[in-house]
């Protein structure tokens, strides 16, 4: 099994933290993983995009042109990436702030409002682990104790009393993630 | 027991390395994409952990100095940057490799000429093999391609260094120093003693016993005659280190018709490239060089004799060929594909371009 996935979005969303989550549950079952931001100038601008991926053999090039599934937050890597998921891969996106949602016929496509949801319970601040939720639930690649391993590896011993919350927006992400485009096996 | 496993980055590991490999001090001032060395280890505060100094230098000519200071009394000491400081470096260098001190340094390439970019590259490679300072000196370069080789070659690095009495280089890229993986860490070795220091450098400048005559670390030698028996000893460390310490890793070289030769990163996206082109029926195999100096000169020729076509690739605009090209004298065909300017080549160009320019030109 090898997983090649793209999530982006704006800086401050949580991008990276997700990313770097995903990869730590990875480690915790033994996966080999990569984590590969993009950094620098295009950061500055505004957007921030992680390739993450989970493999259980070596993983080849860390920086990759198409992806098994992309996970968009924000319109401009919604235009960027959506041409990059591979046929029959996965586009999760968030619909807030989306003008254009994704057309194609050939992928998955789910959406989640996580942004909404993560307003609606008050914890604005860990939306990206609604949308996490939501992505382990179409595609179940981590363990859900991993995950939480992963999240106690990932973050600081002063964020830890969070972890409960942040396992309720995982939680959360699971049950509101809604299909738009399925395709049949 | 299971080792610690951890998610870092590759300069992060660089770092948490040098601590563990007992390393005595590290001398550095910031510059992306390397900056997370500098900044992890003083988070880390390895003063309380192993008595590890950790300094930001005013400049990278002063963190070099530091360096030759510390090699010079026989502590294991290192220093990393990006490629401009690296080239501010370079005199330090040529000294502590005159002076035939250990050290390491870390270069976390970035893409020059100039200041250039942020952005990955291996247009370092001629800097790092071909002397890079003044005077016929070499050092041992080792190019990791994975935040566990960014781990492992500090240890590496160092091992090397203090058995040639020769700086060592890792010459890394701004994607590995910036990308995450897994690192599997091992128990920390803890730092020379005095009298290890003594008995595994005796050459130090520890202190003069009553014993035996002083000892003095210097470059500088103006008798003609010295100078040339200096050189050519260190000559014959070179060719030694030519002999024994070659090291390369093969991928699908068995029945590969043709090859990729890439180093680092390069050889990431080759490995990537090598499974579209077999998807597609196409034998194509890899040789990747692990040290860049000593060039892994039998492993390239003995390839040379089996394929029909050999296809480098580089982050730069032609380096590492000429190496090859000159191993190879001709004997199979042997081009170019590289991007330079911070750009890294995906791996459906780069199986492109062994369609196009190997088995098709």
């Amino acid at each position: 099994m090898t997983e090649e996935i793209i999530i982006a979005g704006f800086g401050g969303q949580g991008v990276l933290s997700m990313g770097k989550i995903l990869a730590y549950s990875g480690i915790m079952q033994d996966q080999e993983v990569s984590w590969m931001p993009s950094y620098g100038p295009e950061m500055r601008g505004g957007t921030a995009n992680v390739t993450v991926i989970l493999s259980d053999e070596r993983i080849s090039s860390p920086i990759l042109t198409s992806y098994d599934t992309a996970i968009i937050l924000n319109q401009q890597s919604m235009d960027k990436f959506e041409p990059t998921v591979k046929p029959g891969g996965l586009l999760l996106y968030d619909p807030n702030g989306i003008l254009r949602h994704p057309e194609r016929k050939d992928i998955n496509i789910y959406r989640i409002n996580a942004n909404q949801e993560a307003v609606r319970i008050g914890l604005t601040k860990i939306f990206n682990m609604i949308v996490l939720g939501g992505f382990l639930s179409i595609k179940p690649l981590v363990k859900f104790e991993n995950v939480i391993l992963g999240l106690k590896k990932s973050l600081p011993d002063r964020y830890h009393h969070l972890i409960p919350d942040n396992e309720k927006a995982i939680r959360r992400g699971f049950e509101i993630v809604e299909p738009v485009n399925v395709l049949n096996r | 027991m299971k080792k610690e496993l951890r998610l870092m980055k590759g300069n992060e590991a660089i770092a948490e390395a040098a601590i563990r490999a007992g390393c005595d001090g590290y001398f550095g001032y910031p510059i992306t994409p390397q900056s997370e060395v500098l900044e992890y280890l003083m988070a880390e505060k390895p003063h309380e952990r192993t008595g590890m100094v950790v300094l930001q230098a005013e400049s990278e000519v002063a963190s070099i100095n530091m360096v030759y200071g510390g090699a010079a009394c026989g502590k294991k000491v290192m220093t990393s940057s990006s490629s401009p400081g690296i080239s501010l470096m370079q005199e330090g260098l040529s000294y502590i490799a005159g002076a035939e001190l250990p050290c390491l340094v870390v270069n976390v390439v970035r893409g020059g000429p100039g200041l250039g970019t942020i952005q990955p590259s291996q247009s370092d490679y001629f800097q790092a093999v071909k002397g890079g300072g003044h005077g016929d000196y070499k050092l041992i370069v080792l190019a990791p391609s994975s935040v566990q080789e960014m781990y492992d070659f500090v240890g590496l690095a160092f091992e090397l260094a203090f058995k040639y009495r020769n700086p060592a280089m890792i010459l890394s890229d701004g994607a590995i120093g910036q990308m995450m993986e897994k690192v599997e860490l091992d128990d920390p070795r803890p730092r020379w003693t005095d009298e290890e220091i003594v008995r595994i450098s005796p050459w130090a400048t520890t202190g003069k016993p009553a014993g035996r005559e002083r000892n003095i670390i210097t470059s500088l030698e103006l008798d003609p005659a010295k100078q040339e028996k200096l050189n050519l000893k260190l000559q014959e460390k070179y060719r030694k280190l030519e002999k024994e310490e070659q090291r390369f890793e093969k991928f699908f070289c068995d029945d590969a018709e043709y090859a990729f030769m890439a180093f680092g990163t390069s050889s990431r996206i080759c490995l990537k490239a090598i499974q579209l082109a077999r998807a597609k029926g196409i034998r194509v195999g890899m040789l990747r060089p692990i040290t860049l100096y000593p060039f892994p000169v039998d492993a390239v020729k003995e390839m040379a004799g089996k394929v029909r076509g050999i296809l480098v690739v580089e982050m730069n605009a032609g380096q590492m060929i000429e190496d090859v090209r000159m191993i190879v004298e001709g004997k199979v065909k042997v081009e170019h594909y590289g991007r330079f300017g911070g750009i890294i080549p995906s791996p459906e160009e780069v199986e492109l371009a062994l369609e196009q320019i190997i088995i098709g030109g």
